[in-house]
């Protein structure tokens, strides 16, 4: 096996209330990872869980290492780019604020991941002063995947990055986290709910239901598959 | 695209800008205010300076529980008696045989230790519980180092030496002694050395960003609670500054020394806006002088009722204006 990052029987739970309920999925190196499934599965619970912001058991490892003890400053050292649903951008500090914090685990000099930042979002260089709370919910996504991506990270784990965006924006993310996968090799594990988009981003898919995974395979063998398309493509 | 989306008007959308062009307005009005009196009454000016000097006292241990609060939610109550006790450990460190300055310098460096420790040992446990017993903690510490100082070192006529002599300079008619210049610019130096790090070094940087967003900080790999710590260590040192600099000018060292200074500097705080370092300062200075040349020129205020003025300001800030001078409401976009 060769997975970059490999989950088994995972659970986690805030308090008394469980919410995943051993999840196991693995993400191949220089592939997308999509997550599907309604309100409440453990999605966003599943990455909060390898970036260690949630207690969560099981075994968790990411490029061989075990991940379990480690907190998400260490898990974010590590190389793990992890972008939290509503973004987690610094709306009080300014763009170029924002994109030195995602280099914040790298010593030396950035200007090389900027310029390669720049490269894929090119309005972002013009606006390095606005406090990045003025900019729009789109571009708001844009900065906290541009910020994620200074780190260059091994695994990026994008949440829902589609929530409350114009569907023109949701198709230009999709388009833009697709190009970073294909020119940098950059591994993607993404939660969505727009099962659509997701199947056609991903190399791979899983399906979570109530803290299980319920389905799990290639996008196109989810995309054939009936229920799932009854559920989530609703066709 | 998604330069496309943004609309023309989204400058006006973000921070509230709406009063800072008054403030900066009152401020210069105000400055043109005591510069024209000082060129006409020597006394005005005299008692101008020495109104700076005292406020810049004010605005360090106000920039201290500003530090403190955008770091860690808390009002750090103990931050006076903190700096009081510094002023006990330089005299120590002078009976040691330290010349004033060395103990300055030392003194910093173990209020840095202090900080960081109590944080550490005290509020990190508390924090995450509720802000009250952090909050309480903070009293009690208040207590604590009160007690502490007066078993060590109660009783006894102890003072420090001089740090900037007894000089006066004569200006024309106006008489300035050395030691409030001394003071403005020690305080103004090391509030200028707190905003470079806070503005341009990485350190900073992760300050900041664990102070305001902490789980978003941490995700990008920000260790937080070393950042939180760091920020009381910091804040203990401005504290340490003011405790120094207030000491010269009571000559006695007396352990109640900060406890009027921490009204003073809550009032600053208060009203410079508790999120703002900025106005940390600012209102400081605007304390410090306000109350010195009132005292002298409005008859119905006697230099007793300076703090009871001071609690004044506090509450007709929280009651019309509670972001203060400086602090602005958080504008989100969603």
């Amino acid at each position: 096996m060769t997975a970059l990052l490999e989950l088994e029987d995972v659970e986690a739970r805030y308090g008394p209330v469980h919410v995943l309920h051993g999840i196991s999925l693995a993400v191949e190196e220089g592939s997308v990872v999509a997550v599907l499934g309604p309100n409440g599965a453990g999605k966003t619970t599943t990455l909060r869980a390898v970036s260690g912001t949630v207690r969560r058991s099981g075994s968790i490892r990411f490029a061989g290492r075990a991940l379990n003890r480690l907190g998400p400053d260490g898990v974010a050292r590590l190389g793990v780019a992890h972008v939290p649903e509503g973004r987690g951008t610094f709306s009080e500090l300014t763009v170029a604020e924002n994109l030195r914090l995602g280099a914040y685990t790298r010593r030396g000099s950035i200007q090389p991941e900027l310029e390669r930042v720049f490269s894929y979002f090119p309005w972002l260089a013009e606006r390095r002063r606005q406090q990045a709370g003025t900019l729009s919910g789109g571009e708001q996504q844009m900065l906290a995947l541009a910020r994620a991506f200074v780190l260059r990270p091994r695994l990026l784990m994008v949440d829902e990055p589609s929530l409350g965006l114009a569907p023109v924006l949701v198709a230009e993310l999709f388009r833009i986290v697709r190009e970073l996968n294909e020119r940098e090799g950059l591994t993607v594990l993404v939660v969505e709910q727009n099962a659509h988009l997701a199947l056609q981003a991903a190399d791979a898919c899983y399906v979570l239901e109530a803290g299980r995974v319920v389905l799990a395979g290639t996008s196109e063998e989810l995309q054939a598959d009936d229920s799932v398309r009854r559920s989530y493509l609703g066709y | 695209m998604a330069t496309a989306e943004s609309s023309p008007g989204f400058r006006s959308r973000g921070t509230d800008v709406g009063s800072f062009p008054v403030v900066v307005a009152l401020l210069v009005a105000a400055a043109v205010f005591l510069v024209v009196g000082s060129l006409r009454s020597a006394t005005f000016a005299q008692l101008t300076v020495q109104g700076l000097a005292l406020g810049a006292v004010y605005g360090s241990l106000a920039l201290a529980l500003v530090l403190v609060y955008r770091a860690t939610r808390v009002i750090n109550f103990a931050q006076g008696e903190l700096a009081m006790a510094t002023t006990y450990i330089a005299w120590q460190l002078v009976q040691w045989g330290l010349s004033y300055w060395e103990a300055f310098f030392a003194r910093l460096g173990i209020a840095f230790v202090h900080g960081l420790v109590l944080e550490v040992v005290l509020i990190r446990p508390v924090l995450h519980r509720s802000a009250i017993a952090a909050v309480i903690v903070t009293v009690g510490l208040f207590i604590l180092v009160d007690g502490v100082v007066n078993w060590l070192w109660g009783g006894g006529f102890r003072a420090l030496p001089p740090p900037f002599g007894t000089k006066i300079y004569h200006i024309g008619s106006v008489a300035i002694a050395r030691l409030y210049v001394g003071m403005i610019v020690v305080v103004l130096v090391s509030v200028v050395l707190v905003w470079v790090l806070f503005r341009f070094t990485k350190l900073g940087l992760g300050m900041r960003a664990a102070a305001l967003r902490p789980a978003e900080a941490a995700l990008v790999g920000v260790r937080v609670d070393r950042m939180l710590a760091i920020g009381w260590g910091l804040a203990t040192v401005l504290g340490a500054v003011a405790g120094l600099m207030a000491a010269p000018s009571q000559y006695i060292l007396d352990p109640t020394l900060m406890q009027p200074i921490l009204v003073y500097a809550f009032a600053a705080a208060v009203l410079g806006g508790l999120e703002s370092p900025t106005g940390a300062v600012v209102g400081g200075l605007i304390i410090g002088v306000t109350l010195n040349l009132i005292v002298q020129y409005v008859p119905a205020i006697t230099s007793e009722l300076q703090l009871p003025f001071a609690f004044a300001v506090l509450i007709i800030v929280l009651l019309i204006k509670p972001s203060g001078l400086f602090g602005h409401r958080e504008v989100r976009r969603v």
